[in-house]
């Protein structure tokens, strides 16, 4: 196990290396750049502009150079499009943001999915499983771009309930909205993964076995069908929890949270290559470690899998 | 503008000395309205701003804020008319290439220091500093300040730019060439001051509110990237007594419907009107929904380069597509909020400008489409032989209608076919820049009240000039203005002479299309370039 642990963060470097490489040629092919703008710079002044950033280095010393500064000095380079800024200063600002509000729906949307998934299992066929099945499908029609400014309509309009929008240092007024809008449609993926898994595992030889020796049904459920009715789940789960946390665009423009998903999307259309490149490397870097930890889950939830 | 020798006097328009600055739960001074107990300003940005830094700020939400935070030589009313700021005056020398402003003695920074001219020195010679590379260095180089364009290209070193301080109080500024329009020119931010000592001390953080020292009637005191900016009264600011909003609060809000519906439930102050709902807004608020005249342009150009369409090179061809515009149903049906139809390229409310009478503006809709149907025919196209082209616009809801009304509009009356792009906007720019492109939408806000903002851009050298029309009489003409004493009948010559060979087909002239409280006293409508500051609001108690 430990060394499988150890060949897949060898593994991972290379992984990140390609990436930020990719990253960075591609962004150089996208037609514009960072001081294109609708009033064309004279050639001097961009010319000036591009000699303080290192930008009028051949693509190979800027790369090299880029990669030098996160190696000895943690330094992912600076804004192009907000001077007083760097990329640190805007993933140290976004980042905690997207990762509370990201937080509280990953466990909201796990443990509301687990819970409604498992009950309509187990009340298979029921007016419970109905309703289950008939909530989950309207909510994964509703797109969160629909729903957030519903809940605005309803809750800052209608009923003067809760602010409309900021972040305010993480209030939790602040925060209801923007978490029932993100972890909705995947409260709704997860109680259906859950239920169809759950019913599958149910239906099984083991199970039959065990309700033969007469064990009580909840012990059936949680000692015996729960964790093999959770692989496919918790495969679910980490990708997911990687989307919850690295943010979403359509939270931060709805609700004006501040988090990194509005700064990525803006960095692209500002070729703000240097906040681009880092988001990119942070979303690298947490995705390789949720995978590597879902595959460790994984060696525990079901004894048949060996490293 | 009249370029003679003159001194303001030390007047404040509409703000009479008034005892204390407790304004809160009185009375306006001046309308005599009763005051709100509480004094906040809160309005909503599209984007987060691209800096406070004077020197650095280059988009509209930032230039809202730097106004606030610093004060430049003079400011704007709410006519947009120029008052003293720091400057209670200036004179001009007979030759109208020497400028010297007065300071007043009593101009100070928020950590107490005076603003002497040694201020304005440093904060100019920062603007153009190659090290600094400010993408707005061009501005002091079209203010034809001398040596600006070569200390931004590096080959004069920055303490020769045409700037110095006589003594403390008088600031001379040196032309290279009259420039009518130059007094305007320093309300513009990339003018203000900045506090030597402070900038030294903290470097790119110096604008953090922890750091940052001002000299305007505010101060900032909270940013918080992409939420929320707040800027509080400066209670060292010369004017203070009079200043009555306490604070402003910007508040960063990118989705439009939002942010009105957060107007709707009291959240905000002001925020803009999504395109088409001003009619029932204006309906449902008929005080609070209000629409104004701005300096802004929108119309579409012909690349008229080496790699444009030889169709667009048939003065014909462009005339006939410019006619068969009907820009009411854009302004009336699509846009709805107050904007102005457009058959030149200056907008009529642009000052000392008059729009010339172009014959397009007189003929009637169908008078134009009969002239557009014998011109293309004219030019060889027809049923057998139809005229295609593709135009382009970036990615926008609204732009996309426009140019769908457009086409249909050709379709329909020319049997033109058009093929449509969007494309994402440093995209769009690029391919524009490049010329690669047949038809491409444009628009352009004024940097000054002045036509010559808008006219430049039509002349051969513009490094904005992206369709290549050229036209020596037109660059002619231009140059010309920068140093006549009356100008309009050169811009109407100009005009005049776009209106017949239509290089650009004008759309329309843009409209501020705001939802502003009824509470809210002393917005500037008139002030066309919308150049507002929060010590001249108030709000009026309920």
């Amino acid at each position: 196990m430990t060394a499988y642990i150890v060949r897949r963060v060898l593994v991972a470097v290379p992984t990140l290396v390609i990436l930020i490489f990719a990253c960075f040629f591609l962004m150089q092919v996208a037609p514009g750049g960072p001081f294109t703008s609708e009033r064309p710079l004279p050639p001097q002044v961009l010319a000036n502009i591009e000699a303080r950033y290192g930008l009028d280095q051949p693509l190979w010393k800027q790369m090299w150079d880029y990669l030098v500064g996160i190696v000895t000095r943690f330094d992912f380079g600076p804004s192009f499009a907000y001077r007083d800024r760097d990329v640190n200063d805007i993933i140290a600002q976004g980042f905690p943001v997207t990762l509370t509000y990201g937080l509280i729906s990953f466990a909201v949307a796990t443990f509301a999915g687990m819970g409604i998934g498992v009950a309509a299992a187990v009340r298979h066929n029921t007016w419970l499983d109905y309703i289950a099945v008939g909530a989950t499908f309207s909510a994964q029609a509703l797109p969160n771009f629909v729903m957030a400014p519903i809940l605005v309509i309803v809750f800052t309009w209608q009923l003067g309930w809760l602010p409309g929008g900021g972040w305010n240092g993480g209030q939790w007024q602040y925060l209801v909205m923007p978490v029932i809008a993100l972890s909705t449609s995947y409260v709704a993926s997860i109680t259906r993964i859950t239920r169809s898994s759950m019913l599958e595992t149910l239906n099984s030889d083991f199970i039959r076995t065990a309700r033969a020796k007469g064990l009580p049904e909840h012990r059936v459920i949680w000692r015996h069908a729960m964790k093999p009715a959770m692989l496919p789940v918790v495969s679910y789960l980490g990708p997911t929890f990687v989307a919850m946390i690295t943010g979403s665009v359509v939270i931060d423009v709805y609700f004006s949270t501040g988090g990194i998903g509005r700064a990525y999307v803006d960095s692209a259309l500002n070729r703000d290559y240097a906040v681009m490149l880092g988001v990119t490397i942070l979303y690298g870097g947490l995705t390789v470690l949720f995978n590597l930890l879902v595959d460790v889950a994984y060696a525990w939830l079901d004894p048949k899998i060996r490293y | 503008m009249k370029p003679k020798p003159k001194f303001f006097a030390v007047m404040l328009l509409g703000m009479t000395v008034t005892a204390g600055s407790a304004h809160a739960a009185g009375t306006h001074p001046v309308t005599g309205e009763a005051l709100a107990e509480h004094q906040v300003f809160t309005y909503r940005v599209l984007d987060e701003h691209s800096s406070v830094d004077p020197q650095i700020v280059e988009d509209v939400s930032g230039s809202d804020i730097v106004r606030d935070l610093f004060e430049g030589l003079m400011n704007q009313d709410a006519q947009g008319r120029l008052v003293p700021g720091v400057a209670t005056g200036y004179s001009v020398s007979d030759d109208r290439l020497t400028y010297t402003f007065t300071l007043r003695d009593d101009a100070k920074w928020s950590n107490g220091d005076p603003v002497v001219a040694g201020d304005f020195v440093y904060a100019w010679r920062r603007a153009v500093n190659p090290e600094l590379a400010s993408p707005y260095s061009w501005f002091m180089e079209l203010m034809s300040i001398v040596n600006a364009a070569r200390i931004i290209a590096g080959d004069v070193p920055v303490d020769e730019l045409g700037v110095s301080a006589q003594d403390d109080g008088t600031l001379v500024v040196s032309l290279a060439q009259p420039l009518p329009y130059f007094p305007q020119m320093v309300t513009h931010a990339t003018t203000f001051p900045v506090n030597p000592a402070v900038v030294e001390a903290h470097g790119a953080d110096w604008t953090n509110p922890e750091n940052i020292v001002s000299n305007g009637a505010y101060v900032l005191t909270e940013h918080i990237p992409n939420e929320r900016s707040v800027r509080e009264r400066n209670p060292m600011y010369w004017d203070a007594e009079n200043v009555i909003l306490e604070k402003t609060v910007a508040l960063v809000i990118n989705d439009e419907n939002t942010a009105l519906t957060r107007w709707l439930a009291g959240e905000l102050d002001r925020t803009e009107v999504p395109a088409g709902q001003f009619p029932r807004l204006r309906k449902e608020h008929p005080d609070e929904a209000i629409s104004f005249p701005r300096l802004c342009n929108y119309y579409y150009t012909f690349n008229l380069s080496e790699s444009g369409p030889e169709a667009f090179k048939d003065v014909r061809v462009r005339k006939a597509l410019g006619l068969a515009v009907d820009r009411r149903i854009i302004t009336e049906n699509i846009l709805a909020g107050g904007q102005i139809e457009a058959f030149t390229f200056t907008p009529a409310a642009t000052a000392n400008f008059e729009v010339p009478d172009v014959e397009i503006a007189s003929m009637s809709q169908s008078e134009r489409d009969a002239r557009a149907r014998s011109l293309l025919a004219e030019a060889g196209y027809g049923p057998d032989n139809p005229l295609k082209f593709e135009m382009i616009y970036n990615t926008s809801e609204s732009h996309k209608r426009i140019a769908v009304a457009m086409s249909q509009m050709w379709k329909q009356k020319l049997g033109v076919e058009t093929t449509l792009a969007n494309k994402e906007w440093k995209t769009f720019l690029e391919v524009r820049a490049n010329q690669d492109f047949e038809l491409a939408r444009g628009a352009w806000c004024g940097d000054y009240n002045e036509a010559s903002t808008f006219l430049d851009l039509l002349t051969s050298p513009s490094g904005y000039n992206d369709g290549k029309y050229s036209n020596a009489m037109v660059d002619d003409l231009m140059t010309s203005a920068k140093t006549a004493n009356d100008t309009q009948a050169i811009y109407a010559k100009v005009e005049q002479v776009i209106a017949d060979e239509v290089p650009i087909i004008p759309i329309y002239h843009y409209a501020g299309v705001y939802m502003l409280d009824s509470d809210v006293g002393g917005w500037p409508i008139n002030n066309i370039e919308q150049n507002w500051y929060s010590k001249d609001l108030y709000k009026i108690a309920d």
